[in-house]
């Protein structure tokens, strides 16, 4: 029997799978490189006195006006395309991290209190919640963005909206479970308060199978922006995203201009598969039916 | 069960008209319709006139309850782009989504079934985790960056592939069809690839999960001791008892490939319903959103109450309990 503490233990196993470990460290260096962004790109995309129309649609490799190469080509307004894709990174992930934050919190709220408090109240919140997963998210979060119209705020409420259910659920599933064992009613009859009961016992009890929902959700949020703003509902062209990058090239793509669309692309499936990868990995670590 | 029944239809009802309220007053939210339709330089008279002929100068309340009047009519009001019928808009491109999803659909079914039985009847075997790997890539993978590659490799790369459009179409019973001509058939190949794709990974799991677990069962035993061969023992057995959850999800998953046919579409240019909302999103056309958005809420309460149904006849537990 050891005694690390439960991070040690859960890094032991978690080590265990290289391709988790690798996917692991993708994700941390994607995330590094979006938060650290103007310190490791050689242009600031969007400040319109950075760019030169000279520099248009080169091919990768190109040496620009700047002076320094594009290694990843130029985009039709002669933007380094490296540089745009980390800018567009650093927009795709805070998407997707307020998304499925905001939708995780309601969640957590909103099915724990379903399970606490039972009755009438538990019965249409998962009615409605049941009656709305049997919608594919993609075309909630379409419908939603498309009635809204374009902007931040209007594709993170679509989001929300199209990712609280499987939160809820999940919420709902573990609370409902935990609601039923002595300790819970051990702590309400000692008598501690229904909130400290839910907040300390209950929520914290909870959070394993919410935690792998969440990473799942985030690269899912992340793919449906890209979705909608390649689809031009998503994102306004102030705010580009991967999703509008590879929008944006898609009319150079049958020109043989690879590159404007490819690239960006392959940053976001990149992202996407690694953030997966992690996320089934925590949850068969966490699943104790596949536990030794 | 009839009580059950009631239940159902009366819930669908329900969400039925709560889904009209809402689109209806979130559609009326984007922007002023009005300046699509009438150049800036009319007179105010003009402008007026027009405002009260389409009745937007009305309450929004009333503007609903005209709308949902017309709605059960089966009117539903006019475009404001192509000034005709919504009604004959939409049913002009329905055929063209539907021979995408159903060939998407077919495809996915047809290459997929046996190779997830394959993958769940040699488990540890190379193949089998190439299969895998290519259904977990299916997940994964956003469908319109799919879209995307399928068009620079077979369309740009190496020009086989026609990149967009539908084609030559034929037509039977008085509906024009792509399948019919060859082509058509070239033009449907690819969004049809894209559009099987997500389906395509989920049959291959489900398929194999099934297989896995029946291949353990006594079924097989016994199969196997009356001397069938292995080929006869997974059409004749297995496939029998995988089909059960096979058709259900099949049957559930035919809605939310109306919902990806948008994406598909929008790529490959193809002429659906899909391109028609897209189209219809930006230009404002509001008589199409509104009546796209019913359309796929009722299609989607239809599936959902069959489903339902479905499971009452399957399971007497159901009818017994809850009636």
């Amino acid at each position: 029997m050891r005694h690390d503490s439960p991070v040690a233990r859960f890094w032991a196993d978690f080590s265990r799978s290289p391709v988790a470990v690798l996917a692991a460290i993708v994700v941390l260096v994607i995330i590094l490189l979006a938060l650290c962004a103007p310190l490791v790109t050689p242009q600031d995309p969007y400040d319109l006195a950075n760019l030169v129309l000279r520099d248009a649609r080169r091919a990768p490799g190109y040496v620009g006006t700047g002076g320094y190469s594009h290694w990843l080509g130029t985009d039709s307004q002669g933007r380094d395309l490296y540089s745009a894709i980390v800018y567009g990174l650093r927009i795709s992930l805070q998407m997707g991290v307020i998304a499925s934050g905001s939708a995780f919190a309601i969640g957590a709220v909103v099915g724990c209190a379903a399970a606490y408090i039972g009755g009438r109240f538990e019965a249409i919140v998962m009615r409605i919640v049941d009656l709305q997963l049997s919608f594919p998210a993609i075309l909630l979060a379409f419908v939603i963005a498309a009635v809204l119209g374009q902007g931040k705020y209007q594709l993170i409420l679509a989001l929300v909206f199209a990712q609280y259910a499987y939160f809820v659920r999940t919420a709902h599933g573990a609370a409902a479970a935990e609601r039923q064992k002595d300790y819970v009613e051990a702590a309400l009859s000692i008598p501690l308060s229904s909130w400290h009961v839910v907040t300390r016992h209950i929520l914290p009890n909870a959070m394993p199978p919410l935690i792998v929902v969440a990473t799942v959700q985030v690269a899912s949020a992340i793919a449906l922006e890209a979705t909608l703003s390649f689809l031009g509902v998503g994102l306004p062209p102030t705010e580009p995203s991967l999703g509008m990058l590879i929008a944006n090239g898609f009319q150079y793509l049958l020109s043989g201009r690879y590159w404007i669309s490819i690239y960006p692309g392959v940053a976001l499936i990149l992202f996407i598969v690694s953030l997966n990868l992690v996320g089934d990995q925590i949850r068969d670590q966490l699943n104790p039916r596949l536990q030794r | 069960m009839a009580g059950f029944i009631l239940q159902r239809l009366w819930q669908a009802l329900i969400v039925i008209v709560t889904m009209s309220m809402l689109v209806f007053a979130g559609v009326y939210a984007v922007g002023n319709p009005i300046d699509v339709l009438i150049s800036p330089d009319v007179t105010q008279d003009i402008r007026a006139a027009i405002i009260a002929q389409y009745g937007f100068d009305q309450p929004l309340w009333r503007q609903y309850l005209t709308f949902a009047g017309k709605l059960l009519q089966g009117d539903f009001g006019s475009s404001f782009v192509y000034n005709m019928p919504v009604s004959q808009l939409i049913l002009s491109r329905l055929p063209a989504t539907l021979e995408l999803t159903l060939l998407a659909v077919l495809f996915a079914s047809a290459v997929g079934i046996p190779l997830g039985m394959y993958a769940g009847y040699r488990p540890h075997g190379k193949f089998a985790k190439t299969v895998m790997a290519l259904s977990i890539l299916g997940f994964s993978v956003p469908s319109f960056w799919f879209g995307l590659m399928l068009i620079m490799v077979f369309a740009v790369q190496c020009g086989c592939m026609p990149a967009g459009g539908r084609g030559a179409t034929e037509s039977l019973l008085g509906i024009e069809w792509s399948f019919l001509t060859l082509d058509g058939l070239t033009h449907l190949w690819l969004p049809a690839l894209n559009l099987g794709l997500f389906k395509f990974a989920l049959m291959i799991r489900l398929a194999r999960a099934g297989t896995r677990e029946i291949m353990l069962s006594d079924t097989v035993k016994f199969a196997r001791a009356a001397g069938l061969s292995e080929y006869t023992v997974l059409r004749r057995h297995v496939l029998r008892l995988i089909a059960i959850p096979l058709v259900t999800v099949f049957g559930l998953e035919l809605g939310s490939t109306l919902a990806f046919a948008v994406v598909t579409e929008t790529i490959f240019s193809w002429p659906g319903l899909g391109k028609l909302i897209i189209d219809s999103i930006t230009s404002l056309d509001r008589p199409v959103m509104v009546a796209y958005l019913m359309l796929v809420a009722f299609l989607f309460i239809l599936i959902n109450l069959t489903v339902d149904l479905a499971y009452l006849f399957l399971d007497p537990r159901l009818r017994k309990g809850r009636a």
